[in-house]
């Protein structure tokens, strides 16, 4: 059958915004993991460092992990100052990096709002307004009728099980596209040189007694100085192949959207208490997120019932949701630690870095880790940043717990 | 929704039990003998497998007692339930209670 294409006037094909390129033979370093982090980390590598020598392996494709699938929130209002440095940091980077990255990924400043519904709630949030203040990030208490003001969906009523009695307000927080997110990252990083390569799992590590060496995969041995981690949930499995341990467990971790509809929700709404996070996005759809299942799992798929109590928590919050449908729910693999903050810095493998355990907060840091990791590969040691943040601190003791401090719990 | 059975009342829903982490992790038989990093292993450092995993679970709202579970990380499938104290079906006791290496290398 032949098909005169010619008078068709098909409109071409849109250019792609990264090449495909086949592995080379060896690179200055290796960034395991093609997610928002990853991605981050090597275009930090390119931009800060001049480390154009580069690539990102990722087993699947292109951010089609938890970058693909969180719930896209982005603010700073941590407790502690640790948290809060890196956190702020990553949002004012968040705040120049479409125009950097030439790429409008639609980060919308719409605020977040942490509900509280008990007196140990107000407290710790009128504590978490304070030290967020006195750290610089923009942060204030809302009565429940300031809170009604600025969401007007929201009941604030005394009928519910936990009335809301309040809120903490960070103005600058928002959401942003999270696929266009990666997709400016890799551009970019293409353009500075960075071989993005994408089904190329890794399945061992080449060292030189302790020292790094190589990368192993499926699509041939990769040679390397440095090889920088940023797998999220994989991280262990990756850990285990190159013979040292993480304090990480994987959980899953479930999110779903409603169909479409006229936008109702004008910020971002958090409740640690009842335990549900919505937000609108630009499209329409209602984003629903809540906490991770409580067992190990890597099967990127929780339990339904998980589910069932975000929505319950759902509609009493906003009863006019009570009518919207499920559109989809899905889940994702997320690096959990003891004291729900992330690990970015040294290995006990020479010339091996790891960026992991940011859990169920990973979207809101990616510029943050990308800055700091790459920091930490091309020189060998943190950044100021992501120095508290080091593996050692679960011997040190030095833990940075964030659970319910970091107003959502983990 | 997992289905889990219960050893004392039988097959029940996942709600009504609360998970354990990783089983046969013991506690250390002398604590002050342990250095930092020892102590972390134990606080801190579980394994964290892909694939057949040895873990606790507690039966909350039915006859209130642990026992041990063989599951899948993966397919979330349940391959074993035995008693508290035993070795995971398929392991010596030796091996199900062998600590990995403290330190940093295995």
């Amino acid at each position: 059958m032949s098909q005169d294409h010619d008078h068709l006037h098909l409109p071409e094909h849109p250019d792609f915004l990264w090449r495909n390129p086949e592995p080379k033979s060896s690179y200055d370093a290796v960034i395991v993991g093609g997610g928002g982090h990853g991605l981050a980390t090597a275009y930090f590598l390119a931009k800060n460092h001049g480390m154009t020598n580069i690539a990102v392996l990722e087993k699947g494709w292109l951010a089609g992990g938890n970058m693909a699938r969180n719930t896209t929130i982005i603010r700073s209002n941590y407790l502690w100052d640790e948290s809060a440095a890196i956190y702020e940091h990553a949002l004012k980077l968040w705040e120049v990096l479409p125009e950097e990255l030439e790429y409008d990924f639609l980060f919308s400043q719409r605020g977040v709002m942490n509900l509280a519904h008990t007196l140990g709630d107000v407290r710790e949030s009128m504590r978490r307004v304070g030290a967020n203040k006195l750290n610089g990030v923009d942060a204030e208490w809302l009565d429940p009728q300031q809170v009604k003001e600025l969401c007007p969906i929201l009941n604030v009523s005394d009928n519910i099980r936990y009335p809301v009695m309040g809120a903490t307000y960070q103005p600058r927080a928002g959401i942003a596209k999270h696929d266009h997110v990666a997709w400016a990252f890799a551009r970019k990083c293409d353009e500075l040189g960075v071989d993005i390569i994408q089904n190329c799992e890794v399945t061992g590590f080449l060292k030189d007694g302790n020292r790094v060496v190589g990368v192993k995969t499926n699509r041939g041995t990769i040679n390397t100085e440095k090889v920088g981690l940023a797998a999220a949930g994989h991280s262990s499995v990756l850990a285990e192949m190159a013979g040292f341990r993480l304090p990480i467990q994987s959980h899953p971790l479930q999110a779903l959207v409603s169909e479409l509809h006229e936008p109702v929700h004008p910020t971002v709404v958090m409740s640690n208490h009842v335990h549900v996070y919505v937000s609108q996005a630009h499209k329409g759809e209602l984003v629903m997120g809540a906490g991770v299942d409580s067992y190990n799992g890597y099967g990127q798929r929780g339990s339904f019932h998980v589910i069932e109590e975000q929505m319950a928590a759902a509609v009493e919050l906003f009863p006019i949701f009570a009518r919207a449908h499920v559109l989809r729910t899905w889940g994702g693999i997320v690096d959990t630690t003891m004291d729900a903050s992330p690990i970015v810095g040294t290995t006990p493998v020479e010339n091996m870095f790891v960026n992991c355990g940011w859990g169920t907060g990973g979207f809101k840091g990616t510029p943050a880790a990308g800055l700091t990791f790459a920091h930490t590969i091309a020189t060998g040691a943190p950044h100021k940043l992501n120095e508290p943040f080091s593996l050692e601190r679960f011997e040190t003791g030095a833990l940075i717990d964030e659970h319910g401090a970091a107003a959502v719990a983990h | 929704m997992l289905l889990i059975s219960c050893p004392n009342c039988g097959p029940r829903d996942e709600t009504e039990f609360h998970y354990g982490g990783q089983a046969h992790v013991a506690y250390p038989e002398d604590p002050y003998a342990l250095n930092d990093r020892e102590w972390a292993e134990y606080l801190f450092y579980r394994d964290n497998t892909k694939g057949a995993y040895a873990e606790r679970w507690v039966h909350s709202t039915g006859c209130r007692q642990w026992f041990n579970m063989l599951r899948d990380t993966v397919s979330y499938e349940i391959q074993a339930i035995y008693p508290m104290g035993t070795p995971a079906p398929g392991t010596s006791a030796q091996e199900t209670n062998a600590q990995a290496p403290e330190g940093a290398s295995k």
